[in-house]
């Protein structure tokens, strides 16, 4: 899990603006490598995330997107949901990176409702998706029942079709090319084979 | 020009069976003496438009908790179970929307726009039923003007001509719903004579605002 995050990590050059997700992305925001500075934007209004407050300093109005109480940091900036929307549809995030329930070797992500066990609603997921220039997938290579994440094709109701770029597990790096995913690292300690066996795509490797 | 009326006053206008729009992000800028009121006066059948239904406990689920609203218009509904537990009991009607969506469409209901073309949702279940164009090669869904009978906000500061100023992400969707109801009440903190804002500084002209009902202090009780 720790390859993982310091791996999403990695994607990043300063200045990008970036928007993460609830769970496993948001912990790529302190994993950055040294020297790289991004800007993290938060769906309910701000620029400029900062880390969480400290004890006693919490801010009813200074949330994150998941609720919890955050921080703006200098040279930040607040607005309404119609602009934070405009920025995320327009184009004008560099990257985001979610977590997602199915993804497949066309980029079509899964990963916001099961129906009739989990319907909590798009938010601003789908937005995300279609207007980000890079989708980021962060996840568990499967779930935890052993169930394969990574399909041919997404069996559960879409987020969005064709979106995804890159999928990051704790198994690898895979990209998603016009000719289906490739696996361009393998986490170490593990095989191609090993990767294949617990993908439902098909893989093919080329190392970097 | 807005008035500074009594919290009771303002509610008085919401009324069985309207459309209620109400600001907020998971509870931060939500007008939580508002809802109360709402809750209080035991109004029902509403149609709810908003980003969520808040966290359960607050303010906001309490609309759902205590049954005022029939039908839900929302972007999420998960941090709140029992909204949940009433559209799979057929208690409540949802429809989830995407938030960038949501936020486009009320802004069109306020800025005179017959719709708008989004991308969002296109190969999803949110564009069944929709009306799709083709635009310089790129598909967009049709997406309609939505817009309520009465808009519940909450503001930072005021001044008597209804000016509103908003503080940190306790933003998000008032301003927007501020332009797209009949009526248009809004909680503030701080409530100054006109002239005491600047100019440059409003957020939401105060044209827009019917009703200001001044945000009351609460006692502070210690459990136990």
């Amino acid at each position: 899990m720790e390859w993982l995050v310091k791996r999403v990590a990695q994607e990043f050059n300063t200045g990008d603006v970036v928007n993460l997700g609830i769970g496993i992305p948001t912990k790529v925001a302190n994993a950055l490598p040294e020297g790289i500075k991004i800007i993290l934007q938060s769906e309910n209004g701000y620029l400029g995330v900062g880390p969480a407050p400290e004890v006693g300093k919490e801010d009813s109005d200074t949330v994150n997107a998941g609720g919890q109480y955050a921080t703006i940091l200098p040279g930040g900036c607040c607005f309404d949901s119609a602009m934070s929307f405009a920025i995320i549809r327009g184009g004008h995030v560099d990257a985001t990176v979610l977590g997602a329930l199915q993804v497949d070797e066309e980029g079509n992500l899964a990963s916001w409702m099961i129906p009739g066990k989990m319907v909590p609603g798009m938010g601003g997921a789908m937005d995300l998706v279609v207007g980000a220039q890079r989708v980021i997938i962060a996840m568990e290579h499967t779930a935890k029942n052993g169930g394969l994440k990574v399909l041919k094709k997404c069996t559960l109701p879409l987020t969005a079709a064709k979106q995804v770029n890159l999928i990051v597990t704790d198994m690898g790096v895979m990209e998603v090319t016009s000719k289906g995913l490739v696996l361009k690292e393998i986490t170490p300690g593990l095989t191609f084979e090993e990767v294949q066996a617990c993908t439902e795509a098909s893989l093919s490797y080329r190392a970097e | 020009m807005a008035q500074l009326v009594s919290l009771e006053e303002a509610i008085s206008k919401v009324q069985h069976g309207m459309t209620l729009m109400v600001g907020g992000f998971i509870g931060c800028g939500a007008p939580d003496q508002l809802l109360e009121e709402v809750c209080q006066k035991g109004v029902k059948e509403l149609t709810l438009i908003a980003n969520d239904t808040g966290i359960l406990g607050d303010a906001m689920s309490q609309l759902i908790v205590q049954r005022c609203v029939s039908k839900l218009i929302a972007t999420h509904i998960g941090t709140n179970k029992e909204t949940g537990r009433q559209m799979s009991a057929d208690e409540l009607e949802v429809k989830l929307v995407p938030q960038g969506t949501l936020v486009e469409q009320i802004r069109a209901a306020g800025a005179g726009l017959g719709g708008i073309l989004t991308p969002t949702g296109i190969g999803t279940i949110v564009e069944e039923g929709k009306q799709k164009l083709v635009v310089n090669g790129t598909e967009y869904l049709l997406e309609l003007p939505v817009h309520a009978n009465v808009a519940l906000l909450k503001a930072y500061k005021a001044d008597m001509a209804g000016n509103l100023v908003y503080r940190r992400a306790a933003r998000n969707f008032n301003p927007i719903m501020a332009m797209a109801a009949d009526l248009v009440i809004a909680q503030v903190e701080h409530i100054v004579e006109v002239g005491e804002i600047d100019p440059d500084e409003v957020m939401t002209p105060g044209i827009f605002v019917d009703y200001l009902v001044q945000k009351q202090p609460r006692e502070v009780t210690n459990a136990g």
